[in-house]
């Protein structure tokens, strides 16, 4: 579903990417971990097109992401992404925040729009907030509109930055918990995240970056068994508390 | 000294002062504001744009009209605004333009470099992640700029828009130099005409500073009801 073959990426002269590969499957789920400044954000809003880069190939469902001619936004549309901030918009109440990106983007009309919104609203729990304004919410309950958000565009792959890295450690669970859910049900998923537990629960595969580049790439079992890497060892000591 | 004061000249102008002068201010400050923020919004997007082209032209216009006194400005595009016009819709002379309407487009061009120079800090001061987002959703430019960057730097500059335009307001009254009648000019008329021009100046005094109050209240309780809650 998706590829990425020797990505490299510069911020000017400095090397950001070096020579990524890795694949998602359908239905697989893989979680991106790493310490601090590899990369592993940067290399996720690759694979939509948010960050652009210059060096390799990235193809979704067979579309390929570098190309100057495909129609990014068409992409993107089938994509959903979950970002560290939520980015829910402040400006919209809960209800328009689903149904914008329905309307605007994929056509739909208002009724079949806020049909679709509000069913994702109650699955993640929310379905009572439908009028407030994100500003009115906690983290937590953004963090799962911005999921319901995403969810509502009826994406192929949904890819998360770091979801619950700005959460209080008593909202992470709730937001956990809708993701596992989606796992479960066989979505195609490609997370960034500090939470080892998360990973253990529902990935089949763990990516290990640092400084840019991908230095494991592996089966759970075999990322929490033996690991390859001196760098991911310390890192997994580190982080598991 | 106030006994000298003949406040009666007030009473008996005071048709002419407001409904000549008075409606001419309001009506030209309201049509520069309106085009002068969607030319400055324009201004705005342009100068923050990628194309080269695109970015420096904006930016060297509002750079230009930044630079030079509004007053001088309004002498220039009354003499060149019926050439430029003549040109612009192809006329072998130069269009007659009223003096209404040389004003206007003075002004408008004027205020919205200013005008720009807000909405591009309003719109820069979007986070990223925002724009992130609608893109995520498959959003493209103007999709994104419209529904999500527009209307979030529009309200946050509301304070600052207002300032401007009270500015806008008071600048009005330098169609003065080219003898249109606004509030300032009709009531200079009258206190020549009558021989009282400090009562007339005291009284236009009194009058804008009421007037821009009031406005100042209005935009704040007009704030309040589009505040974004965050």
């Amino acid at each position: 579903m998706i590829e990425l073959k020797n990505v490299s990426k510069w911020y000017g002269q400095f090397q950001v990417l070096t020579d990524c590969s890795t694949q998602v499957a359908k239905g697989d789920v893989v979680v991106i971990c790493g310490p601090s400044g590899s990369g592993k954000s940067t290399l996720i809003k690759t694979v939509n097109g948010l960050e652009p880069f210059q060096k390799g190939e990235i193809t979704v469902d067979g579309v390929a992401v570098g190309d100057p001619k495909t129609n990014l936004s068409k992409l993107r549309a089938r994509i959903g992404m979950v970002f560290q901030n939520f980015e829910l918009f402040p400006h919209l109440s809960i209800r328009e925040n689903l149904t914008i990106g329905q309307t605007k983007v994929l056509g739909r009309s208002q009724d079949e729009a806020n049909a679709k919104g509000l069913k994702y609203l109650e699955r993640v729990g929310l379905l009572a907030q439908q009028d407030k304004f994100p500003g009115q919410l906690s983290g937590g309950q953004q963090q799962r509109v911005a999921i319901a958000r995403a969810l509502s565009m009826d994406p192929i792959a949904m890819l998360f930055d770091e979801p619950t890295s700005a959460l209080d450690p008593e909202m992470i669970n709730e937001v956990l918990d809708v993701m596992v859910g989606l796992a479960q049900e066989g979505m195609t998923m490609m997370v960034v995240t500090h939470e080892m537990g998360f990973a253990k629960r529902v990935a089949n595969r763990i990516v290990f970056m640092d400084q840019g580049k991908i230095i494991e790439d592996c089966s759970k079992e075999d990322f929490f068994g033996t690991t390859r890497s001196d760098r991911a060892r310390d890192f997994l000591a580190k982080i598991i508390h | 000294m106030l006994s000298n004061f003949d406040f009666e000249v007030i009473s008996r102008s005071w048709v002419y002062l407001f409904q000549t002068g008075m409606v001419f201010t309001l009506k030209l400050t309201a049509l520069s504001m309106l085009g002068g923020i969607l030319l400055g919004t324009l201004l705005a997007m342009m100068r923050l744009s990628s194309i080269k082209a695109v970015s420096l032209f904006a930016s060297g216009y509002v750079n230009l009209i930044r630079s030079v006194p509004l007053v001088l400005v309004i002498f220039w595009f009354y003499f060149l605004v019926p050439y430029i016009a003549a040109w612009v819709i192809g006329a072998d002379e130069p269009v007659k333009v009223g003096a209404f309407s040389s004003a206007l487009i003075t002004f408008i061009m004027f205020e919205a470099a200013y005008y720009c120079e807000i909405m591009r800090s309003g719109i820069q001061s979007i986070p990223r992640g925002q724009v992130w987002a609608g893109q995520a959703l498959g959003m493209n430019y103007f999709q994104t700029m419209s529904n999500i960057v527009l209307p979030q730097a529009f309200r946050n500059m509301i304070p600052v828009l207002l300032t401007q335009t009270i500015v806008l307001f008071q600048d009005v009254s330098l169609v003065y130099v080219l003898s249109i009648p606004d509030f300032v000019g009709a009531a200079s008329k009258i206190a020549q005409r009558d021989g009282r021009l400090i009562e007339m100046y005291v009284f236009v005094a009194v009058v804008y500073f009421i007037m821009c109050f009031a406005l100042s209240v209005l935009v704040k309780h007009l704030q309040k009801r589009v505040a974004i809650i965050r």
